[in-house]
């Protein structure tokens, strides 16, 4: 059951955000927008969206609580999701070894960003006359999948064992049975609720980033004629 | 002609106190504010159905769908935003005003409400969970209402972490508006002046010869030299395409006797055109791709028709984003100008070249009466560049300024650059029939500027747009401030310059 599930939700996930994405790179961009000042070459724009991705840059400069709290989530989520890869990898792969010990602390940061962010939406007037109920339930969803994970690493531990042979048989499709485990069991559903959702929903911010021209064009529209076919005055005169 | 007593503002002017606060979000509290809508006859020479067309709904779902499909930035935009609230204070209007709908995301919503329900799968199935909402009446007033209380000036779009820019948004939704037929009369009313005459004061080719002639006697009254203000000459080096206001506005006119006495003294010839004697173009303001390019293609006309080699662009700032950004890709290739100079360049670049070639002999002395300060306008700052490095919009200016001028002090920083905060009047609200909404939004920069009024005694802020100096005379007395201490970067530059005696 549970692997179908998981099947089904990274189906409609790779899908989804496969649609979405092919949509962005394929609707035109007639004008020059970048927000300016840009960078006016390539390798320029590569550093200004890599700084974007990795830092968090313009909400940096927009708003410091609300940017330590996203970036603690961001940045917890990635070495949490690094870090499950030790179930997915046999023999697991060294690096990922060698981050497993900050599993715990990647699952702690998660939850303060997470809660951070809960709390800015709660109190501050302004992001509360923003907040649709989807924006809240977002957060729950994922506050639910941050927890669930902390208490079967503090508390509740599970057959990791059981649980790695079930991760190896989804890559394998052969299915082994989950261990008999309710905080397990509601993990993986908020994942699969997750996955399901990704690309109907603003998580679609993801891959947005990469196609906003605001950020990822270059700033060049004196020296090189942007989209020729807009003017339709060829090369004449 | 009787002179019409200043109405008394139906509105407080807000207070400035020691710092810009974040004001309570206060709903409603700007839901009164709307310009006039256009006539039918205004909305039909530029190409839009007169008035509402029966169908409105379904044409305006449909122009949506339209838009979405031919802009990755309105896809994107549409799609990204996590209702973080970065953007919730940047916007000059909410922090003038308190009113939620301000809020760039909020602005944004409106229209993202309606592509949700239309164009999602959460949103048709699911609206109230994630907020979709149906175009009706109400829905429909409120995008008159609100999107026209943006002036499209991107600052939202700095501090976004996907650069979700809300003047596009607005944009799209001025454009859907006009195409169900309720446009506005500020901007489309210009659009159609500019297609028929030439310029947006609808000041045709004689009068604009005219007063040329008699402003080229002011000057020569005042300095004793020949300053030329040529229009329409075959054959000069540069094509000067600048705002119609700096042929008779104040303080714009000084600006252009400034471009006017540079030319003269670097010894360029240059010329006006009657066929582009505007560089504005509005159509930027509303969206429109199509009338953007018929106002930018006379431009290209222009200069084939006088054979001239470069094409300069004076002191505006949305028009130097049209001209820097986008007038290459609407009207170019320019293969035709001089490959040595960009196309097209701004007065600015000019005046900072010569000044680098030592080619202009400036006193500072002569503006010692003024300290000044600079007022980095949105659509220079944030949608175009000068020279060739990222940034030298800002740099360049005041380049400019410092070598005309000996007393110059930035304002706060987070108030200039490419934060820097709009007028209060650009995006095609410079019109007084939103002047409350103008008065409100001008806040923080009003703020700005008593702050270095106080620290360091500053009398005047330059500006280098045509909209941003014509806010500022009329808004800046409502803060207690004079008219008169807006002016314009080349008048510091024209009063510094020192022409011998022989020249
Ligand atoms: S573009 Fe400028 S005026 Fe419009 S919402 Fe953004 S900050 Fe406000
Ligand atoms: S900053 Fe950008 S993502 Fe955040 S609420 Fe504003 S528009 Fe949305």
């Amino acid at each position: 059951m549970m692997s179908a599930m998981l099947y089904l939700s990274l189906v409609v996930l790779v899908l989804g955000v496969g649609r979405k994405i092919y949509q962005y790179a394929t609707t035109p961009a007639p004008l020059k927008i970048p927000t300016t000042p840009a960078p006016t070459t390539r390798a320029g724009v590569v550093w200004r969206m890599a700084r974007e991705v990795v830092f968090f840059d313009s909400l940096f400069k927009a708003s410091k609580p609300t940017w330590i709290f996203s970036w603690l989530f961001h940045a917890g989520m990635l070495v949490a999701l690094l870090c499950h890869l030790r179930y997915f990898t046999d023999p697991v792969w060294g690096w990922v070894a060698l981050l497993a010990p900050f599993s715990k602390f990647a699952g702690l940061a998660m939850l303060v960003g997470l809660i951070g962010l809960l709390a800015r939406r709660v109190v501050v007037d302004r992001v509360r006359a923003i907040s649709a109920p989807s924006d809240f339930l977002m957060l729950f969803l994922i506050l639910g999948i941050a927890a669930s994970g902390l208490l079967m690493r503090f508390f509740w531990h599970t057959d990791i064992v059981a649980v790695k042979q079930f991760a190896q048989g989804l890559l394998s499709f052969q299915f082994a049975s989950l261990p008999g485990s309710f905080v397990l069991f509601m993990h993986l559903i908020l994942v699969a609720i997750l996955l399901l959702i990704f690309p109907f929903s603003k998580l679609l911010h993801a891959p947005g980033l990469f196609f906003s021209p605001s950020r990822n064009q270059v700033d060049n529209p004196r020296e090189r004629q942007h989209n020729p076919s807009l003017s339709g005055h060829g090369k004449k005169a | 002609m009787a002179k019409k007593p200043e109405k008394k503002p139906e509105f407080e002017t807000p207070v400035l106190g020691d710092y810009t606060e974040v004001p309570a979000v206060t709903p409603g509290s700007m839901d009164h504010s709307q310009p006039f809508v256009a006539k039918a006859a205004i909305n039909e020479a530029i190409g839009f159905p007169g008035e509402l067309v029966d169908n409105w709904q379904e044409v305006a779902v449909t122009k949506l769908g339209e838009l979405v499909d031919n802009s990755r930035a309105l896809r994107v935009y549409l799609d990204s935003c996590v209702k973080c609230g970065a953007c919730t204070d940047k916007c000059h209007y909410f922090l003038g005003t308190g009113d939620p709908n301000n809020m760039p995301v909020a602005r944004q919503d409106l229209l993202r409400s309606v592509y949700r329900r239309h164009y999602t799968v959460a949103g048709k199935y699911l609206p109230k969970l994630v907020g979709a909402k149906d175009l009706d009446e109400e829905m429909l007033d409120k995008w008159y209402k609100y999107f026209h209380q943006c002036s499209q000036c991107r600052r939202c779009s700095v501090y976004c972490p996907y650069g979700i820019d809300t003047a596009e948004v607005s944009m799209a939704a001025r454009e859907i508006m006009d195409t169900i037929g309720k446009g506005q009369k500020y901007c489309n009313e210009i659009i159609g002046k500019v297609h028929k005459l030439g310029n947006n004061l609808g000041l045709p080719e004689p009068a604009l010869a005219d007063t040329l002639e008699g402003l080229e006697e002011d000057v020569e009254e005042e300095i004793n030299v020949k300053v030329k203000f040529p229009l329409d000459v075959k054959g000069a080096e540069v094509m000067l395409v600048t705002p119609s206001a700096d042929f008779f506005a104040e303080p714009h006119i000084d600006g252009l006797i400034g471009y006017g006495k540079v030319f003269h003294q670097a010894g360029i010839s240059w010329t006006l055109s009657s066929h582009a004697s505007e560089a504005a173009n509005f159509g930027l303001f509303i969206g429109s791709v199509d009338n953007m390019k018929q106002v930018a293609v006379r431009i290209r006309e222009a200069a084939l028709e006088l054979g001239v080699k470069r094409i300069v662009f004076g002191e505006c700032g949305h028009a130097w984003r049209v001209a820097y950004s986008f007038l290459n890709t609407l009207a170019g290739p320019f293969d035709f100008l001089d490959s040595r100079y960009p196309v097209p360049q701004h007065i600015i670049e000019v005046t900072h070249d010569l000044m680098e070639q030592g080619r202009l002999k400036l006193d500072k002395s002569a503006n010692d009466d003024k300290r000044v300060t600079f007022h980095d306008s949105c659509n220079v700052a944030r949608a175009s560049r000068m020279g060739n490095k990222p940034g030298g919009q800002l740099t360049l200016p005041r380049d400019v300024i410092k070598a005309s001028c000996n007393h110059f002090f930035d304002m706060p920083r987070d108030t200039i650059g490419e934060g820097t905060f709009c007028c209060g009047g650009g995006g095609g609200l410079l019109t007084d029939d939103l002047l409350e909404l103008r008065v409100k939004g001008a806040k923080p920069r009003m703020q700005a500027l008593k702050d270095v009024h106080e620290q360091h005694q500053v009398t005047h802020m330059a500006a280098i747009c045509a909209i941003c100096k014509s806010q500022f005379s009329k808004v800046l007395p409502y803060y207690g401030f004079e008219m008169d201490q807006i002016i314009s970067v080349h008048q510091l530059v024209g009063d510094a310059l020192v022409f011998s005696a022989d020249a």
